[in-house]
C-alpha cells in the first residue's frame, strides 16, 4: 500500500468545516483513545472513533467519511462522556454523517434506508410504528425477511401492533417535516 | 526643572507598531522637557552612555525612559542616572511595550497612547524629589515550612552555612511523601535508606530547631525581619518526656483508627508513632479515636508509659520566632480521585492509589512488604496500572501533567515483578514522559527486562465482576490506539497514578506569606524561567513540589537553590530599604490612628508629640504599599513619589481634552 502523502492530500478546509459545523475544537484531541475504549459498537467498526477523529485532524476527508462506523454509531454519547478534553465526540460523528450524505459517501445504504423508513412512519403517524417501519424498509432495500424470526416473540409481548397508534397533533409533526424540507430547499438555492 | 525623554525602539518590539520618533517629538512639547530623542536599544551600553552624555550636555535634572516594563530595566536606568550624578529616584519609566506595542496593532493609536504615557511620567517626575535609602538590620535566621525532602535539604544547607533554622512540620514526623515511598527511580534504591540520614541530620544539627506537629499561625514583617507565630498542636503527649519506646502503641485498645501515614491501607492505634525511623520519634494521640478523650474511660497509655509522658489535659501552644527569610516547602497532595466514577470512585476495594500501593510494597508498611488485595488478602496475579488519573484531563479541570507518575509507575511495575515473579502487569499510558537522566532507559527496562505490557490508551471504565470462586475481578475496557482496536484486561488489582495538586491549606498559607498561588494550590514563582525560587514577596523562597510538579532530584535541587538564596541574602549585615515609603505631615496629622490599624506591616506607631497624638512611620519597616495613604482622612500621610498630588497630576495630564 502506498503511504499517504500528508502534504498533498491534506484538506485543511475539511477540519475547519467539521469544527464549524459541530462546534467542537478537534485540535484538543490528543488521541488517548478513551472514545474507542468506551464505545459499545467498537467491535463492529471498520474504523475506530479515535481513528476517525485523527483523520479529521489530518484533514483526510475520504478516510473520515467513507466508513461504516459512522452508520453503526448508536449515538449513545459514551465517547462524549469519557473524553478528557471535553469534545462532544458523538456530535462530531453526527456532523460527519450529515457530510457523508451530502457528499454521497454513505457506506451503509441499508442503515441509511432504515433511518428514512423510521422517519417516514413518524411523519405519517407522529410516532414510531414498528410494522410500518419494517414494511417500508423491506420495500426500500428489497431485502428483508431477515428479522422475521423475532416477530412471534415480539407479537406475543404486544410489541408489534398491527395498526399504527397515531398521536394527537400528528399534523404538527408532519408540518415539522414540511418546514425542514422547505428550509433545505431554500438553503440549496 | 530640565527633563530628558528617551523613547526606545526595543529593536522592532516597539518600533513596529509605535512611531517612536513622533513620540519623542511630541514629548518635546511637554512642560520642562529640555531634550527628547528615540534610540534603538536604550538599555544597551551605548544607549545608557547616551543618557549619561545627554544629562551632562543639557544639564538635565531628571530622566524619563519610555520602553519596557519597570520590572525589566528600572534598576538599570536608576544606576545610569546615578552614574551621571543624579539621584537614582529622579527617574521615571513609561511602559510602552507591554502596555502599548505588544497589545495593539494600530500604529497611530499606539503612538498617541505612548505619547500620553510619556506625558504621565513627565508630570510625575516634575513632582519627584531626590530620595535616600535607609539601612536596617537583618535577623539571620530562616523559617522552613514543611519537612519533606525539599525542606530538609533547604534546612540542612542553610544550617551548614551557619544560619539558624526554624523548621515547622504539620505532621508528627518529618520526611514528607518521600518517607512513604518504598523505592525510588531510576536506581530502585531504598527511599528511607537515602532519606533517613538526612532526617537524622535535621534532628541532630545544632543550628536547626524543629517544630513537628505544628503549623504556621501567622507571619508579619518583611524581608530581614519577619515575626512568625507557630501553633504547636496538641499531641496529648509531653514530648520532652516521651522516649518513643512504643509501649503505648502496643497496649492502646483503640485499634481501628485510620492510618494516614499508610494512606489508610490498614488501621492503627489511636496513640501512634507513624513509622520506626520517624523524626522526632514521639507519640501522638488522635483525639477523634482515643477512648479516654471520647468516652472518658480508658487511660491505658498513661498507665503503661514508663516516663509519665501522657497528658490528656494538654492544649495547643503558641510560640513566636523571629526570622529574616522564609522557605516554603509544603509539597503536594493527591487530587480527589473519587470523582472518577468510571474507575469506581473509591467503591472497588482493589482499585487503589499508587501511594497506597507504595505503602504495600514497603517493608515497614501495613502488609510488611507483601502485595495483598484489600478485598481478600490474596496475592494478585494480574496488576493493571492506569496513568494520568486526574492529570491532563480538562473535563475535570486538571489540564496539567503531574510530572513524575510515568516514572513511578514503571518503578512499581518493576517492583511488582520482583515481589511476584509469576504476576503480569499492564500499564495503560497516553505518553511516556521520561526526560531525566537515565529515565527513558528505566522505562525501557520495565518493558524489555521485566516484560511489563505497556498499552497506549486510556481506560474508559473499570467493571467489577464476581468470579466463579467468589473472588472479585476487574474488567478494564480500553483501546490500544497503536493497534487501533478496543481491548480488555481482566485484572486482580488496579493501581491508579493519581494526579497531584498543591497541599491542602496551601492557599491559606500563601495568603499568610503574601505570595501568589494558582487555582490548583501551587505557589507562583517570581519569574517562571529566571526567578523560579523567588516569590513576589522579598525574602520568601520556594522549594519542591509546592511550586509545581517535580521529582525527588529536582526537589532536592530546588531546596539547595532556596538555601543559596537565603545565604546570599544573609551575606549582608544590613539591607537597604526602598525610600519610596510613607511620610507623615505632622502639621496635618490629627492622630486618629486609622493608619496604624490598616498598616499590614505594623510600620506605623502612635507617638506623643508635644502632648498631642501623632502617627510616625518606622522607615525601615514600611514597604510603601500605600494603604495608609488611601485611608488617611486628612491626607497627612503620603507615600513618596506616589503622593496624592502626583497621582492627580497624572490624571489631569491624561484628561486634558
Amino acid at each position: 500500500m502506498a503511504s499517504i502523502r500528508l502534504d498533498q492530500v491534506r484538506d485543511a478546509g475539511f477540519l475547519h468545516e467539521v469544527e464549524e459545523e459541530s462546534g467542537q475544537n478537534i485540535s484538543t484531541c490528543y488521541q488517548c483513545g478513551n472514545c474507542t475504549a468506551g464505545c459499545p459498537g467498537a467491535g463492529f467498526y471498520d474504523r475506530q472513533v479515535s481513528q476517525i477523529m485523527r483523520a479529521v485532524q489530518l484533514g483526510l476527508k475520504d478516510e473520515a467519511l467513507r466508513n461504516r462506523s459512522l452508520w453503526l454509531c448508536l449515538s449513545c454519547s459514551t465517547c462524549t462522556a469519557r473524553c478528557p478534553n471535553n469534545i462532544d465526540v458523538a456530535r462530531v460523528m453526527e456532523t460527519l454523517r450529515h457530510m457523508a450524505r451530502r457528499e454521497g459517501l454513505v457506506q451503509d445504504r441499508p442503515i441509511e434506508s432504515f433511518w428514512k423508513s423510521f422517519l417516514d412512519t413518524v411523519k405519517l403517524t407522529g410516532r414510531s410504528f414498528e410494522i410500518g417501519v419494517m414494511a417500508d424498509y423491506m420495500m426500500r432495500t428489497g431485502r428483508g425477511w431477515g428479522n422475521m424470526d423475532m416477530a412471534p416473540a415480539a407479537l406475543l409481548k404486544g410489541k408489534l401492533p398491527f395498526l399504527p397508534s397515531c398521536i394527537r397533533g400528528r399534523d404538527e409533526v408532519a408540518r415539522i417535516f414540511k418546514r425542514y424540507a422547505e428550509t433545505k430547499k431554500e438553503g440549496q438555492q | 526643572m530640565k527633563i530628558g525623554v528617551f523613547v526606545c525602539h526595543c529593536g522592532s518590539n516597539i518600533e513596529a507598531t509605535v512611531d517612536t520618533a513622533e513620540v519623542a517629538r511630541i514629548a518635546l512639547t511637554y512642560p520642562d522637557v529640555a531634550h527628547a530623542e528615540d534610540s534603538m536599544y536604550t538599555c544597551s551600553e551605548p544607549g545608557q552612555d547616551n543618557i549619561v552624555n545627554a544629562i551632562k550636555k543639557y544639564g538635565l535634572d531628571g530622566v524619563v525612559v519610555a520602553s519596557c516594563s519597570p520590572r525589566m530595566h528600572e534598576q538599570t536606568f536608576r544606576r545610569t542616572v546615578e552614574r551621571a550624578g543624579l539621584n537614582r529616584y529622579m527617574f521615571e519609566m513609561a511602559n510602552i511595550r507591554e502596555h502599548v506595542s505588544w497589545i495593539g496593532k494600530d500604529r497611530e493609536a499606539n503612538t498617541n497612547k505612548a505619547a500620553e504615557l510619556v506625558r504621565l511620567a513627565v508630570e510625575k517626575l516634575r513632582r519627584d524629589a531626590p530620595l535616600h535609602s535607609k539601612q536596617f538590620d537583618v535577623t539571620k535566621r530562616v523559617l522552613v515550612i514543611g519537612g519533606g525532602v525539599a525542606g530538609i535539604q533547604a534546612a540542612l544547607d542553610c544550617a551548614d552555612g551557619g544560619i539558624e533554622v526554624v523548621m515547622v512540620e504539620r505532621e508528627s514526623t518529618i520526611g514528607g511523601k518521600m518517607a512513604k515511598l518504598d523505592k525510588t527511580f531510576p536506581t530502585v534504591d531504598c527511599s528511607s535508606c537515602v532519606l533517613s540520614p538526612k532526617m537524622v541530620d535535621v534532628a541532630q544539627h545544632p543550628k536547626i530547631k524543629l517544630y513537628a506537629y505544628s503549623e504556621v499561625e501567622s507571619i508579619s514583617g518583611f524581608v530581614g525581619n519577619f515575626t512568625v507565630t507557630i501553633r504547636k498542636k496538641t499531641a496529648y503527649v509531653d514530648w520532652d518526656k516521651c522516649t518513643g519506646c512504643g509501649t503505648c502503641t502496643e497496649k492502646c485498645p483503640a485499634r481501628h483508627s485510620p492510618d494516614p501515614f499508610n494512606e489508610c491501607v490498614g488501621e492503627t492505634t489511636a496513640i501512634n508513632i507513624p513509622f520506626p525511623q520517624a523524626i522526632p520519634k514521639k507519640a501522638v494521640i488522635d483525639a477523634r479515636y482515643c477512648r479516654k478523650l471520647t468516652t472518658g474511660k480508658c487511660g491505658v497509655c498513661a498507665r503503661v508509659c514508663p516516663t509519665g509522658a501522657i497528658n490528656y489535659e494538654m492544649k495547643d501552644e503558641i510560640v513566636t520566632e523571629q526570622v529574616g527569610a522564609v522557605v516554603a516547602a509544603t509539597g503536594y497532595d493527591l487530587m480527589d480521585w473519587t470523582i472518577m466514577g468510571e474507575y469506581g470512585g473509591g467503591r472497588f476495594p482493589d482499585v487503589i492509589t499508587s501511594l497506597q500501593y507504595e505503602r504495600m510494597l514497603s517493608a515497614n508498611g501495613p502488609t510488611a512488604g507483601h502485595i495483598k488485595r484489600p478485598s481478600d488478602g490474596r496475592e494478585p496475579g494480574v496488576v493493571a496500572f492506569i496513568q494520568c488519573v486526574g492529570s491532563r484531563d480538562r473535563s475535570i479541570d486538571r489540564p496539567y501533567c503531574s510530572g513524575f507518575c510515568c516514572m513511578y509507575t514503571a518503578k512499581q511495575a518493576i517492583l511488582t515483578r520482583d515481589h511476584m515473579p509469576e504476576s503480569r502487569s499492564f500499564v495503560f499510558y497516553m505518553d511516556i514522559r521520561a526526560p531525566g537522566k537515565m529515565y527513558d532507559e528505566f522505562t525501557r527496562r520495565a518493558v524489555e527486562e521485566y516484560g511489563v505490557q505497556y498499552v497506549r490508551g486510556r481506560v474508559s471504565a473499570i467493571q467489577p465482576i464476581r468470579r466463579a470462586d467468589g473472588s472479585l475481578g476487574y474488567i478494564l475496557r480500553a483501546a490500544d490506539t497503536l493497534l487501533g482496536e478496543p481491548v480488555e484486561v481482566e485484572a486482580d488489582m488496579v493501581v491508579l497514578a493519581v494526579g497531584i495538586e498543591g497541599a491542602h491549606g496551601a492557599g491559606e498559607l500563601a495568603e499568610k506569606l503574601r505570595i501568589s498561588y494558582d487555582k490548583y494550590g501551587f505557589f507562583m514563582e517570581r519569574h517562571v524561567k529566571l526567578a523560579p525560587v523567588e516569590t513576589n514577596t522579598a525574602g520568601v523562597y520556594l522549594a519542591g513540589v509546592c511550586q509545581g510538579a517535580k521529582d525527588i532530584p529536582a526537589s532536592v535541587a530546588q531546596g539547595s537553590a532556596a538555601a543559596a538564596k537565603v545565604l546570599s541574602l544573609f551575606s549582608r549585615d544590613k539591607l537597604e530599604n526602598d525610600p519610596q515609603i510613607a511620610q507623615v505631615d505632622i502639621k496635618r496629622c490629627v492622630g486618629c490612628g486609622k493608619c496604624v490599624d490598616v498598616c499590614p506591616y505594623g510600620a506605623i506607631k502612635k507617638i506623643d508629640f508635644r502632648g498631642q497624638p501623632k502617627a510616625e512611620v518606622v522607615e525601615t519597616v514600611c514597604q510603601g504599599c500605600g494603604v495608609c495613604n488611601a485611608t488617611c482622612p486628612q491626607g497627612a500621610i503620603q507615600v513618596s513619589h506616589f503622593t496624592d498630588n502626583q497621582i492627580l497630576a497624572e490624571v489631569n495630564a491624561l484628561c486634558q481634552f
